[in-house]
């Protein structure tokens, strides 16, 4: 009976992986970001890089200044001085100074970003902020190739400097050859250099990991004593068992 | 001085239970249904989802019941308010998904105690009512499912929403009267929103715990099936228990409780360190608020729903109408209320039953996942013929019956079970 069960539980992993597998082809294999919601320097480094580049248009409605300093270890002195810039009052979240009426500048309100780690993906993120190029054609002179027709203007290109576009061509449906976007190149050099880039976006990624659920991190380190108390109950569950089933035969 | 009642003497408890006793059949509950409730000895694997899918009941309506303090079952501030427990509510988070993985676990247990049956031949008379008391708990299960999901307000929850309950909408003649009066709006709003919640916390989860209780009466009542498909009952010793029948408790309740806590630690595992499932318990699209203007690249139910919906899609429209999908998608279900009838087989356990049996039940099975897997992609490529397919299997299984297990082979049943696990 031993083999039957193990053959079963088997069945079931097989059927659960198998389900895993469909639902993960879903979102598109972006690459990896390499942010770690445990790094709290790169959440800090994350919060002042919003709050000084994003926040601006962006809200962060749910989260609350205070609890953000909390979380991330900043001094409420510093968090005053240097983060909060709509607001004097510590228990206000990150509300951005847009007017009602942004929609007429950018054809779209800009977003709040609360949840958008969770709605998209902190490596979502992480490719957006890297995949903006120059396209004469759009009204800020820029589109994105993660996300072509993009509202928003390229707001780090200071920083990345501007990036151009690589075309390929291949031949479409009727086997005429067309020009294909497959990525995009370096143009002009920003003030940070490429990995310093790199590293100012994945923090602000990481920040937002962080925004979308600020106990992400917690929850994770708890879980490891959580487990280990279900654990050690399994085992005396298992020897409690044993002992009253010795009289069964 | 009249002495004062021993009851010591008549071998009933004193005391409390005593008090107790005189007046509710306490410890004669006890007895009957726990202490002196025979079960087989050899309850295997398979015979854990029962308690499990017991256990997370309790779950779902503890954290549900916190959860309804603090949420607003209004469309203006539903989403704001699930957010709010999330970072506001002292341990909200714990409670939210608890409670959300705690629906998905549901489901899982109930399809694995529903394929015990069907391994073991557990709704064959005389469990016949027991078995149909579990398949309205498993609609109920699902319509609670789908009304809590709503609940959330996220862009999927109400697509979602818009999608099924339009599904009312292709029946003949009441279809647009119909749809119109369960979302009580001309559109899934504040209304539909309104009466979900309701549903959701009182009407359904109050019938749920009756049909449990039915459940488990019609269960005590017949006595519980075993791996053997063996009736222990045919053969008592000389106080007139089962030779292979041992006391629920205490061999079921440690036993149940080693089980309840291997459950824990997968459950928690899932809670701490991956509570979206990759997006199958918590789907991306359900962060950002229901815009009716605005549509999911992808509408897919939950994981749980998608074998059912897989079979929706996998029926064309015919004369004009969607109607035939919806039917094929509640045939699925209703099909399983007659399976008591439909299995003819001599024997009820797998162990003892033919080569046909078998191969039936592994085609069904693997149909099922697949459906399952097409429900959660896009209808594009190969998804729809595989969908059709198994579409087609899922219902040969059920409707072929009646042949195959008549002129299946079977090998002989012992007198008694066998071994214990």
């Amino acid at each position: 009976m031993r083999k039957h069960g193990i053959l079963m539980v088997a069945a079931i992993v097989l059927a659960g992986s198998a389900m895993g597998v469909a639902s993960a082809e879903e979102g598109e294999s972006l690459p990896s970001s390499g942010a770690d919601i445990k790094d709290v320097q790169s959440l800090q480094r994350g919060a002042r890089n919003y709050m000084n580049y994003c926040s601006g248009c962006h809200s962060l409605k749910y989260v609350r200044y205070n609890r953000m300093a909390k979380d991330l270890q900043i001094p409420e002195s510093e968090l005053a001085a240097n983060l909060m810039f709509t607001t004097d009052k510590p228990f206000d979240p990150v509300i951005s100074s847009m007017p009602s009426d942004a929609e007429t500048w950018f054809g779209k309100q800009p977003p709040d970003l609360s949840l958008i780690a969770r709605s998209r993906s902190v490596d979502y993120i992480y490719a957006y902020l890297k995949d903006y190029y120059v396209d004469k054609a759009r009204p800020w002179g820029v589109n994105n190739l993660l996300l072509p027709g993009t509202a928003m203007p390229a707001v780090l290109s200071d920083l990345q400097g501007l990036q151009k576009p690589v075309f390929k061509n291949e031949p479409d449906e009727h086997g005429s050859a067309t020009m294909v976007l497959v990525a995009v190149e370096p143009m002009s050099a920003g003030a940070l250099k490429p990995e310093e880039y790199d590293q100012f976006v994945r923090d602000i990624a990481n920040f937002l990991d962080y925004a979308g659920e600020p106990v992400k991190a917690k929850r994770q380190s708890m879980g490891v004593f959580v487990i280990l108390f279900a654990l050690v109950f399994f085992a005396f569950a298992f020897l409690l068992k044993k002992e009253y089933w010795k009289d069964v035969h | 001085m009249a002495a004062a009642p021993d009851s010591t003497d008549t071998g009933k408890p004193g005391g409390l239970i005593g008090w107790i006793d005189q007046r509710f059949p306490l410890t004669q509950l006890w007895k009957t249904q726990v202490a002196e409730y025979y079960a087989p000895k050899n309850f295997n694997f398979w015979y854990y989802f029962g308690v499990l899918a017991t256990v997370i009941l309790a779950n779902q309506l503890v954290t549900g019941i916190y959860l309804t303090m603090s949420y607003k079952p209004s469309s203006a501030e539903a989403f704001s308010s699930v957010e709010y427990i999330m970072r506001d509510v002292d341990w909200g988070w714990l409670i939210r998904y608890m409670h959300s993985t705690g629906a998905s676990a549901f489901f899982i247990a109930i399809y694995l105690h529903m394929f015990r049956s069907l391994l073991y031949g557990s709704h064959r008379k005389p469990r016949e009512l027991l078995w149909i008391f579990g398949c309205v708990i498993f609609v109920l299960l699902m319509a609670e499912a789908f009304l809590g999901y709503v609940l959330p307000w996220g862009n999927m929850s109400y697509w979602g929403a818009q999608v099924i309950v339009s599904l009312f909408g292709s029946l003949p003649v009441i279809g647009g009267a119909l749809v119109e009066w369960i979302r009580g709006d001309y559109v899934i709003a504040d209304a539909t929103l309104n009466r979900f919640f309701a549903l959701h916390v009182a009407a359904v989860p109050l019938a749920l715990v009756f049909l449990v209780i039915a459940h488990l009466m019609a269960l005590h009542e017949v006595g519980s099936n075993n791996p053997d498909g063996i009736e222990i009952k045919n053969l008592k010793d000389s106080q007139g228990h089962p030779l292979d029948g041992i006391p629920f408790h205490p061999y079921y309740t440690v036993k149940d409780t080693m089980g309840i806590a291997a459950f824990l630690v997968v459950f928690c595992g899932v809670i701490f360190f991956a509570p979206a499932f990759g997006g199958l318990f918590l789907e991306s699209p359900n962060f950002e608020p229901a815009n009716p203007l605005q549509t999911p690249p992808h509408i897919a139910p939950v994981w749980y729903f998608t074998p059912y919906y897989a079979m929706l899609r996998a029926v064309p429209s015919l004369a004009g109408t969607q109607v035939w999908g919806v039917l094929v998608m509640g045939s699925a279900i209703v099909v399983l209320f007659f399976l008591p009838w439909l299995d003819r087989s001599p024997v009820k356990s797998i162990r003892y039953r033919g080569p046909i049996y078998k191969l039936a039940l592994a085609i069904f099975s693997v149909s099922f996942i697949i459906l399952g897997v097409c429900g959660l992609k896009p209808p594009t490529g190969i998804y729809p013929l595989l969908a059709k397919i198994c579409t087609a299997l899922y219902f040969a299984f059920f409707l072929l019956m009646p042949w195959y297990t008549r002129i299946d082979s079977v090998k002989p049943v012992p007198e008694r079970v066998t071994g214990h696990a």
